[in-house]
């Protein structure tokens, strides 16, 4: 039970795909103007990372290696495309925000590498904490750096319109005193800079100890 | 939109990479050499080019007929996918030189988002055919430009003293930023003011 714990866990800091390996970075940036946006694609990604774990797991003895690469695209082709008619039916307004990074998750490199890293080659148990695990991190990253870019962008912070509440929250002083360039197509590579020298020099500082 | 108008969108301002973030893992990956870079950007533009005019193909002959539309991105991607493996084939037959130069790139494109991006794009733009093709080429060509700017840079940092967490793909990332803000001075002004719509 321990060793299974490492699997799910190890997505979320050790391995964390944004971060760590830096997978993924196409929706990373693109769609993390808005944290509401940000966590629509943390969640295509969790839908289509878990089942895509799942089905290739489970059908890793069957999937001859001569055409695995093509059979784990149509696995995740046809998870991308349930994703994309449930939310355009159920969120429309997500929907049409992510816009063409929506069905972009075919080609995120994080789903077809774990496909072929670890769902190829464990069983279904371990895949799906593995798929948590890395959906997990790959949340955190992306709302982190949508949080930031928001926060300090925009002054404000995006969620869903629940009721009365709108859903979006302004911040005092910061909605009077943004800065700008955050929100904007640069500010997104910028932060990203900073963001991933701060987790290097982390990693860097406990390598010397 | 004139076919002009659709080059200076798609090259300048709404770059693939600096703007929109499409194909930004090779861009990081590739970009250490400007000789590389060369070779990835020239394979991309080729498939970008290729791919739109197929994937229009397809969607509007092969989908719409049968009222198949939701079944876009998984056709697409094999599409694309064959397209890719079929244009190594092709080019190992008729050039074996060329072959030679951008064999190892043409299947890291598969997964590309920037091929998969502009023949989603084409589609929800509404393109016609020669449209699309203008629009693939101009996509290829944009992502050239950025990745061998890219690389000039990269190639210079390596002789600069960079502080070591900064070092790699941090560093990577800030010039990008930066080349993303110069590349801002491009907007839909732009078309506006030379007449083009």
């Amino acid at each position: 039970m321990k060793a299974n714990l490492k699997e799910f866990t190890k997505g979320i800091f050790k391995e964390n795909p944004v971060f760590v390996i830096v997978l993924g970075l196409c929706p990373t940036l693109g769609v993390s103007s808005q944290v509401s946006n940000a966590i629509g694609m943390s969640a295509g990604v969790l839908f289509v990372l878990l089942f895509s774990n799942i089905f290739i797991s489970a059908l890793r003895k069957v999937i001859p290696a001569s055409i695995h690469i093509p059979a784990y695209i149509v696995i995740i082709a046809s998870l991308v495309t349930i994703i994309e008619m449930v939310m355009h039916a159920f969120v429309p307004a997500v929907y049409s925000a992510l816009g063409v990074y929506l069905p972009l998750i075919v080609v995120n490199c994080i789903i077809l590498g774990r496909a072929e890293a670890f769902a190829s080659r464990n069983t279904v148990l371990d895949s799906i904490l593995d798929a948590l695990g890395m959906s997990i991190g790959f949340a955190l990253g992306i709302t982190l750096i949508a949080l930031i870019r928001e926060l300090f962008g925009s002054g404000t912070i995006t969620l869903f319109p629940v009721g009365t509440f709108s859903g979006v929250i302004n911040i005092p002083w910061f909605i009077n005193n943004p800065i700008r360039v955050l929100a904007l197509a640069p500010g997104a590579l910028l932060l990203m800079g900073f963001l991933k020298a701060f987790f290097d020099w982390n990693t860097l500082r406990k390598k010397d100890r | 939109m004139s076919y002009i108008a659709i080059l200076l969108t798609f090259i300048f301002i709404n770059n693939f990479i600096l703007v929109q973030f499409l194909g930004l893992c090779p861009f990081i990956g590739v970009s250490k050499n400007s000789e590389n870079a060369i070779g990835m950007g020239v394979s991309v533009t080729f498939v970008t080019t290729v791919a739109s005019v197929v994937t229009w193909a397809v969607y509007y002959f092969l989908l719409v007929p049968f009222n198949l539309q939701y079944l876009q991105t998984l056709t697409f991607i094999l599409v694309i996918a064959s397209l890719v493996q079929l244009l190594e084939m092709v080019i190992q037959k008729v050039s074996p030189a060329l072959y030679k130069a951008l064999g190892i790139y043409l299947p890291l494109i598969t997964t590309n988002c920037a091929v998969l991006g502009i023949a989603i794009i084409n589609i929800s733009n509404n393109y016609n055919v020669m449209e699309a093709f203008t629009a693939g080429l101009a996509a290829g060509l944009g992502f050239t430009l950025a990745i061998v700017l890219m690389s000039n840079i990269r190639e210079r940092l390596d002789l600069q003293p960079v502080r070591r967490a900064y070092r790699g793909m941090p560093i990577a990332f800030i010039s990008a930023g930066l080349m993303a803000l110069a590349f801002m001075a491009f907007d839909k002004s732009l078309i506006t003011n030379l007449h083009l719509v």
